[in-house]
């Protein structure tokens, strides 16, 4: 009973976060895509300077931490350059989306490179060009194999959220933790209905990443 | 024995004042050390089929892939239809080739792989159509007639909506041959095309390229490892053997009556 009430308490203190929560994770999930697919194509670039200049950003921002990255967006950046981003929700997808976009960029550039140097022969055999190549040749046998690895990544991303609390951003972790603070003894019940929330928030992204991992085995064989 | 060659060239039937549409100029190719093609001298004429044999690694992969640019010769030159394939002309200076260059000369010439290389995410139809459309600008329509009378043509009029996954290695390698053909090439590379089929399926596919070849109009350069079928369906037969051509001339000559004797190593194992 008495946990009934708590959970009665809590619930509708964690629902005024989770806005928040939804829309930094459909904002960073989508640059994420975005700064992985130009990261990844830049990669298998021709040219030198741009496959370079791109690992130095992705070897960066994969080999330094998540939350240092977003403190350094919100508080170092605008403090040194007194330019910068003092919309924390901005900072939040923007640090989320650069990080994850330096892993996810990997899968695409992996993807490309796995795909069987024949049928980028067989191309040019039929004297595609090299844009074509990748358009119609290429990147559609590379995207079928993301699938799965971009769901998983999804469900990283969503759980990566939470870290905008840190920046002061009201989602649903923040006002978990508020409503602890101010009444010590509902923390168990607080960080179990967290638990409980992103889970129900991954449900639907594990089920896409299944429908992902079907596409890619069905699409490929040849 | 550049004689030889020579001699045999010019006793070629199709060598009467008629211009070659390939010419290989003292061509050289090395993979690292290893100098696989040692300056080769090769024209190849309008309409002609060259069949080319020879023990595994002397090179008569690299010659067609170098034709199709899959592969850059080390040195030398290769002519198609009077235009240089690798280096282009800049200020007055030979420079090599840019991709612009390099579709504009290639785009005569087709090619059939060992292992089909189908595209596997589109039909067999999508296969076929999609160069027409998209690199000779050809419309949807058109592109999508012609294919499926090449597909018909090839016998798989009624697989047109199928994916590869979905077929024989006979049929694939069918398919293979209607995307190529569609592009109306002068010149066709068949590289191996029957040697990654059960033996079965090796018929069916001979069965086309017979087809294709008394047509006529297009040469075609066959490497194979089927003796009878260079015999009945070349015009010439290519000995390749250590980078060089070791013998050529008329396949009844070369497959039957030739004294070389490394020629002759190669052909007994085939026939054992
Ligand atoms: N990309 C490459 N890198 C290194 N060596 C290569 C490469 N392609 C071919 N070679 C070598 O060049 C030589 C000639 O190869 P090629 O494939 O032209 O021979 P082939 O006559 O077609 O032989 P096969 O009958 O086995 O197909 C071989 O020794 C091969 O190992
Ligand atoms: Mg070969």
């Amino acid at each position: 009973m008495i946990i009934i009430n708590a959970m009665i308490e809590v619930f509708p203190v964690l629902m005024k976060g989770i806005n928040i929560t939804i829309t930094v994770f459909i904002f960073s999930s989508i640059f994420s895509y975005i700064f992985a697919f130009i990261a990844g194509l830049c990669r298998v670039s021709n040219n030198r300077l741009v496959r370079g200049g791109t690992s130095i950003y992705v070897e960066i921002f994969r080999g330094t931490s998540l939350i240092v990255q977003l403190f350094w967006l919100y508080y170092a950046i605008p403090m040194l350059f007194d330019v910068g981003i003092d919309n924390r929700l901005a900072a939040g997808v923007l640090a989320i989306s650069l990080n994850y976009g330096a892993y996810m960029s990997e899968i695409v550039r992996g993807s490309i490179l796995a795909v069987d140097k024949g049928q980028t022969e067989a191309s040019i055999a039929l004297n595609l060009s090299r844009s074509q190549r990748m358009r119609i040749v290429i990147f559609p046998q590379a995207f079928r194999m993301m699938l799965p690895e971009f769901g998983n990544y999804l469900i990283q991303i969503l759980k990566a959220t939470s870290l905008v609390s840190l920046i002061g951003m009201t989602d649903i972790l923040y006002h978990g933790n508020i409503l602890r603070s101010t009444n010590l003894s509902a923390a168990p019940t607080v960080y179990l209905l967290l638990l409980v929330f992103y889970f129900i928030m991954a449900l639907p992204l594990i089920f896409l990443t299944r429908k992902g991992e079907q596409i890619s085995k069905r699409g490929v064989a040849s | 024995m550049v004689e030889s060659v020579k001699e045999s060239n010019s006793s070629n039937i199709s060598n009467k004042n008629i211009k070659p549409i390939v010419e290989y100029k003292k061509v050289h190719k090395s993979f690292g050390d290893v100098e696989v093609l040692k300056g080769l001298d090769l024209n190849i004429f309008p309409g002609e089929k060259v069949a080319l044999i020879g023990p595994s690694g002397s090179g008569k992969t690299t010659i067609i892939r170098m034709l199709m640019t899959l592969e850059q010769p080390t040195s030398g030159e290769i002519i198609v239809d009077g235009k240089n394939l690798w280096h282009m002309e800049k200020n007055g200076k030979l420079v090599p080739a840019s991709e612009k260059h390099l579709r504009e000369v290639r785009g005569d010439i087709g090619m059939v792989f060992q292992h089909f290389n189908l595209f596997p995410h589109m039909t067999i139809l999508q296969n076929c159509m999609t160069a027409p459309v998209q690199v000779q600008k050809e419309d949807k329509e058109s592109a999508k007639k012609r294919s499926i009378e090449m597909l018909e043509k090839v016998g798989l009029g009624d697989k047109l909506d199928n994916y590869p996954n979905q077929l024989s290695g006979g049929q694939k390698q069918r398919v293979a041959m209607a995307r190529a053909l569609v592009m109306r090439p002068k010149i066709m590379l068949f590289d191996e095309v029957t040697s990654a089929l059960d033996p079965e399926l090796v018929g069916e596919v001979l069965e086309v390229i017979r087809d294709i070849a008394k047509e006529g109009e297009m040469a075609m350069v066959l490497v194979t490892h089927e003796m009878d079928f260079a015999l009945e369906v070349a015009d010439r037969v290519i000995f390749l053997d250590d980078g060089v051509i070791a013998e050529e001339g008329k396949p009844s000559e070369v497959l039957e009556e030739s004294n070389n004797e490394r020629l002759q190593q190669f052909l007994y194992r085939f026939r054992s």
